[in-house]
């Protein structure tokens, strides 16, 4: 279980040094299939269980296969490549990616102080992709890495989840797997619309709408 | 137990078949069709004699009795008020995605995630377990997202953008959260519920529960609308159409709401935990109150304006709750008369934008005139938002003022009635430049004249004009639709009674609610 949690703190540290999007969206294809591998791992060769099974079958097929294949045919059809020129240059979040780190592991420590926890390299672990997914979040220009951030952040609160030993009822599992799932297919249709009507996946060149003044071309302000 | 059931599958599976209606006419009946069994069913459970029900999954307590029915009347009322709004709209849109044929038409799209959308509120509600109520406050995102999405321009995608991310971020948090609070928890405790947490108090683990309150109310606040996560908020509630802005702010961030008092419900029964999240929700109710006092100053946007004030009425219920005592009924019925109250305005708001096509403040004016209905309402709605006397708010705003001087909370007291008081000069401003001055067409003339003489030149003009009153926006008054006021009428008046008599049922939820949560009846 360790390994399998350090192979995702990894994963991460390259997804944020990384500027090639194919790059960045297999990274995350990776992630999701340790992410099904990492329950089986937990639970050890004695307690497998065909619901448990199931859920990682699930897991995988959902979060490593389709959903990078939606976001790979998103990234084709708009024909971007690269993430260029984050707020934060590549070396730069490699390296605030790994204070991050440090302060997975001082935030695991002190809660430890508390209260034990089973498997404190998974929790640092899952601390860690929760971090990274905001830091993609806020730092890239795309909003195809934005879901990609999305995605890596949710992937965190899996692990930190799974290493807490919290489990609710298959139902309730399977439930918020389908809501990930669907909410990042979601995510996927409007960048194919964004793409559309933008010509761009920059997300930070959506200005449109703020609060100092209504910025719109007369065609677009006929909303009802 | 049956009916709550019902309650969540009902719109689910209509909304699922109307995306392969091919009969508008038959869709859009059938929207408020399920709208009206919903509201008979949910007023069915909730005054049932089945009791309390508090199942491993669904239950039925007092604060479920409040929104369930809250969220059931607004649908109502939004679907009825969709009927015209549709009616407005080209029912086909271009090229769409994949080639599938029902997702060319956005009313087909519209229709069939209303009633998603119910589902997933009526599924946030009703649930008692932590896991499925964060699967229906997901589930409300994901239904809400493409009907924010329904102009199809590049204004309501770059919304519908921000408010998929930022709620999704916000939720995702929030799922940290509930995996901290299942870590709270020890072999003893049988049932994942608020109720069967409580039942073991004692044995919880306090450092958890606390870290487990802090990611629910930065998730679930998100979603809410508490600042500084409040970003998204105004512009999906500017963005979408009428009918769901007004679902949005009236039921939607109740659910969120929802989602913080359940977990205070578990924290509020250990005293060590009560002091440490009322804490926090009175500092995320006054910086929600302030910020909206900030951006409602000279906003230009009255659909954003709306946005901003429920970001404020937001900050009041987290105040409202965290304070305490008696304050906690007053949230309650605050949160009741907001939703009876912002849900009409937003959709005069809609009655104001289709015949001035602009959202701009400075376009509108003179709408007692050219709108006398809608202007009146409209001021109505402004009076009864900022809690001024005959209206329900001024009851709830003022026992959560009063809790706050009881308990000698004078800085919490002296900010509340500051912020109260900028979002209503605010407000004030904003309206009456809507509501009185001259109609739209006269402005031209005012650089002109401005001499007393000059103004029988003017109407003089005006009569002129009333001649060739083609265009929509000039002088002669706009029709207004009975259906469209309608249910504006009929919430303000709600809000209205609430202000001078609270009926056994209100009362009793309203009460009841207060003691889940720890505090005091009215």
């Amino acid at each position: 279980m360790n390994s399998i949690a350090t192979l995702l703190a990894l994963s991460c540290i390259f997804l944020l040094g990384s500027s090639r999007l194919l790059m960045s969206i297999r990274m995350v294809a990776f992630q999701g299939l340790l992410l099904g591998i990492l329950p089986l791992a937990a639970a050890g060769d004695g307690h497998l269980s065909l619901a448990l099974i199931f859920l990682s079958l699930a897991s995988i097929a959902l979060k490593s296969i389709l959903l990078p294949w939606l976001l790979n045919k998103a990234m084709v059809d708009s024909g971007t490549r690269r993430e260029i020129e984050p707020f934060i240059s590549f070396g730069a979040s490699m390296l605030l990616g790994l204070f991050l780190l440090a302060v997975s592991g001082w935030i695991v420590d002190k809660l430890q102080a508390t209260e034990p926890v089973p498997s404190p390299v998974t929790l640092i672990a899952g601390f860690y992709l929760v971090f990274s997914g905001l830091l993609l979040l806020i730092t890239r220009r795309k909003a195809l890495t934005q879901t990609l951030g999305f995605l890596v952040l949710e992937n965190g609160v899996f692990t930190a989840g799974l290493s807490l030993g919290s489990e609710f009822s298959v139902m309730v599992e399977l439930g918020i797997l389908l809501d990930v799932f669907v909410g990042i297919f979601l995510m996927g249709i409007m960048l194919f619309h964004i793409d559309r009507e933008f010509d761009h996946l920059d997300a930070d060149r959506f200005n449109e709408l703020s609060d100092l003044e209504i910025a719109a071309s007369p065609d677009e302000e006929v909303a009802e | 137990m049956n009916t709550a059931w019902a309650l969540i599958i009902l719109p689910a599976v209509t909304g699922l078949c109307s995306l392969f209606i091919d009969s508008e006419r038959l869709r859009k009946n059938l929207l408020v069709v399920v709208a009206f069994l919903h509201l008979y069913m949910s007023l069915q459970l909730c005054n049932g004699s089945a009791g309390e029900l508090d199942g491993v999954w669904l239950g039925v307590d007092h604060l479920t009795r409040i929104f369930l029915t809250l969220t059931s009347l607004l649908f109502t009322g939004s679907a009825v008020y969709s009927m015209i709004y549709l009616d407005k709209h080209p029912h086909a849109d271009g090229a769409d995605l994949a080639g599938w044929q029902f997702l060319r038409n956005r009313n087909a799209i519209f229709v069939a995630c209303m009633q998603l959308f119910l589902a997933a509120m009526s599924l946030a509600i009703l649930s008692m377990h932590f896991g499925l109520q964060w699967i229906g406050i997901e589930a409300t995102t994901l239904a809400s997202t493409p009907l924010i999405y329904y102009h199809r321009n590049r204004r309501s995608l770059e919304a519908a953008w921000k408010y998929m991310i930022i709620c999704s971020v916000g939720i995702a948090l929030a799922l940290m959260g509930v995996f901290f609070l299942a870590k709270t928890t020890t072999q003893h405790v049988q049932l994942f519920t608020p109720a069967g947490l409580v039942l073991f108090a004692g044995y919880l683990k306090l450092g958890w529960l606390k870290v487990a309150f802090i990611f629910f109310l930065v998730g679930y606040g998100t979603k809410m609308g508490l600042a500084p996560m409040h970003t998204w908020l105004p512009d999906a509630h500017s963005e979408a159409p009428s009918p769901v802005s007004a679902m949005l702010s009236g039921a939607l961030l109740n659910c969120a709401f929802l989602g913080i008092l359940r977990i205070y419900q578990v924290c509020v029964a250990i005293p060590a935990t009560a002091a440490f999240a009322s804490e926090l929700l009175i500092i995320a109710g006054l910086v929600s109150m302030g910020f909206s006092g900030i951006f409602i100053m000279r906003q230009p946007d009255y659909k954003r304006m709306l946005a901003y004030s429920s970001v404020e009425h937001m900050g009041i219920l987290a105040t409202g709750i965290g304070l305490g005592g008696s304050a906690i009924a007053g949230a309650l019925l605050h949160a009741i008369c907001h939703s009876l109250i912002k849900a009409p305005m937003f959709l005069l708001a809609g009655n104001i934008l289709s015949a001035f096509n602009t959202k701009k403040v400075e376009k509108v004016s003179g709408l007692l005139k050219s709108m006398p209905f809608t202007g009146m309402l409209w001021l109505a709605g402004f009076l009864a938002i900022t809690g001024t006397p005959p209206f329900g708010t001024f009851i709830s705003e003022f026992s959560i003022l009063k809790a706050a001087l009881q308990t000698r909370s004078w800085t919490t007291a002296g900010l509340y009635l500051l912020f109260l008081l900028i979002v209503f000069i605010g407000m004030l401003t904003i309206v009456m430049q809507m509501t009185l001055g001259r109609r739209p067409d006269d402005h031209a003339d005012e650089h002109h004249h401005h001499t007393p003489a000059a103004k029988d030149h003017e109407q003089k003009h005006e009569k002129h004009h009333k001649h060739d009153a083609a265009s929509a926006v000039s002088g002669s008054v706009i029709d207004e639709n009975l259906l469209q006021l309608l249910t504006p009428v009929v919430f303000l008046s709600l809000a209205l009674i609430l202000g001078f008599y609270l009926p056994e049922y209100v009362r009793q939820a309203v009460n009841g609610g207060a003691l889940l949560l720890g505090g005091a009846i009215l």
